[in-house]
């Protein structure tokens, strides 16, 4: 079933990506656990499928890590067949055929964003059933239900980037502080026409809140 | 063609010492033999058009019809024989509905087209198989605007503005050449299809035929449809004048009848 092993590395985890106009920002927290312990407090969960296709990994390492394998590679075999790249929309029902036909064996909740030529930037989640919903911003994992509230509030159609990344930021960070399985850093990446910049906020300067 | 009786057309798996493979090409004997077969692309979609002869005067209307649908919005127009041409359709339906369970996207003509070339292909490969007598045209308006493909028995695929086969196919093609289909709407090119079959068609020959014209345009609502019946009606009422127009020039006189 959709459980971990005892043992097996579980990406705890807080992700999400927001859509705004001329590309998609997308974030994670960084901490993989194996019961209380952490594997690793710098985790990258921000997996490149294609150029400009990213994927936010949240439930099982080890299965997640497989499917965006997967999926990456058949989006290389795309491109050099369609002589264009991938869009996003094809990049995430590819995930979402593989979630849901083994749906009984996986643990894992996935978020796709990206920009492409056709669709511009584009998010969409598929959460643990297999299921696909394209939406403006997706969060996801176990620190997300912490967040919905405040990303409900905050949230405003029509943000720019540096808007975005600052909502993401502070997003994650608040979900951290409150999930036990999320934490660490927070890694974003800003996927644009042109290019992917990644930034790093390392956990003692991430931005400024109540801490009990 | 001399090297009849050399043995070298015997079987596919075999080249003639020239590097030719004789069987592909008695293939596409068998398509030049067919009804002609006319496909359009246009600004704003694409038309077929096949001339059905028919071999008897008992068959019922709009039997066995030449052209198909292989998905929603994709259209195909064969020469050749139509038990091949039922085999290669499914094809293509299986191609299509395969491509939209991987990637939940219409497949892009262009890669249909590759596909059913390289299928076609593999017919030409192996001792056991013969290729198929058919050239089939696939029509159809994807993500990039209208397509127009014609594969043929040998499994070469070739995009085309404008193409013909069948045994009308030199008349078509030099009728297509004179239209000037960029600027052309797929209202106007159903009626010059279907004045380009019944100019191709050879009335000393096969006295018998029936026109079949579909397409996919915005007015069919993307999809591959055969044309609504006044629109049939008035494209062979326009076929039939031009025709009668061309007789007049030639001044014949005396209608055959």
């Amino acid at each position: 079933m959709a459980s971990l092993r005892p043992g097996e590395a579980n990406l705890g985890t807080t992700i999400m990506a927001v859509e705004f106009d001329g590309g998609v920002v997308v974030g994670a927290d960084s901490r993989t656990t194996t019961g209380a312990y952490i594997a690793n407090r710098v985790t990258d969960k921000l997996t490149k499928v294609h150029d400009l296709i990213y994927c936010c990994r949240s439930g099982s390492a080890a299965d997640t890590q497989a499917i965006a394998d997967v999926v990456k590679y058949h989006l290389e075999l795309y491109a050099a067949q369609h002589n264009e790249p991938p869009t996003v929309k094809v990049a995430a029902s590819l995930f979402q055929e593989i979630c849901y036909q083994n749906k009984n064996n996986l643990s894992a909740g996935i978020i796709v964003a990206g920009w492409d030529a056709r669709d511009g930037a584009s998010v969409y989640e598929i959460p643990l059933g297999g299921s696909i919903h394209r939406q403006t911003f997706a969060i996801g994992g176990s620190g997300s239900t912490y967040i919905y509230g405040y990303c409900d509030k905050v949230f405003r159609d029509g943000m720019t980037k540096e808007q975005c990344v600052e909502f993401v930021k502070n997003s994650v960070s608040l979900a951290m502080t409150r999930d036990g399985s999320s934490g660490g850093v927070v890694r974003l990446a800003v996927i644009t026409k042109d290019n992917v910049e990644r930034i790093f906020v390392p956990g003692d300067m991430l931005p400024e809140q109540y801490l009990g | 063609m001399t090297s009849i009786g050399t043995g070298y057309d015997l079987s596919v798996s075999t080249y003639s010492p020239d590097g030719r493979v004789f069987q592909v090409e008695y293939a596409q004997k068998a398509v030049d033999n067919s009804g002609t077969a006319v496909g359009l692309r246009v600004k704003d979609g694409v038309v077929l058009a096949v001339e059905k002869i028919k071999h008897s005067r008992l068959l019922v209307p709009h039997a066995n019809r030449r052209i198909m649908t292989a998905s929603k919005h994709i259209g195909v127009a064969t020469a050749g024989w139509i038990s091949d041409t039922r085999h290669l359709v499914k094809r293509v339906r299986d191609e299509a509905r395969d491509y939209r369970s991987t990637y939940k996207v219409e497949i892009p003509a262009k890669i249909i087209a590759e596909r059913m070339g390289m299928y076609a292909q593999a017919y030409t490969l192996y001792s056991a198989v013969r290729p198929f007598g058919v050239s089939t045209i696939i029509g159809t308006v994807d993500a990039d605007g209208p397509q127009l493909y014609m594969i043929e028995p040998s499994g070469q695929y070739v995009g085309y503005r404008g193409c013909a086969a069948g045994k009308g196919k030199q008349v078509a093609k030099t009728e297509i050449e004179k239209l000037n289909l960029d600027q052309m709407t797929a209202r106007e090119a159903i009626k010059e299809a279907a004045r380009i079959i019944y100019a191709a068609h050879d009335d000393s020959k096969d006295k018998l035929f029936e026109l079949e014209l579909s397409w996919v345009c915005a007015e069919s609502n993307g999809l591959h449809v055969h044309v609504p019946q006044d629109l049939f009606d008035e494209a062979i009422q326009h076929a039939e004048r031009s025709l009668n127009d061309d007789d007049d020039d030639d001044e014949m006189e005396g209608d055959d009848e």
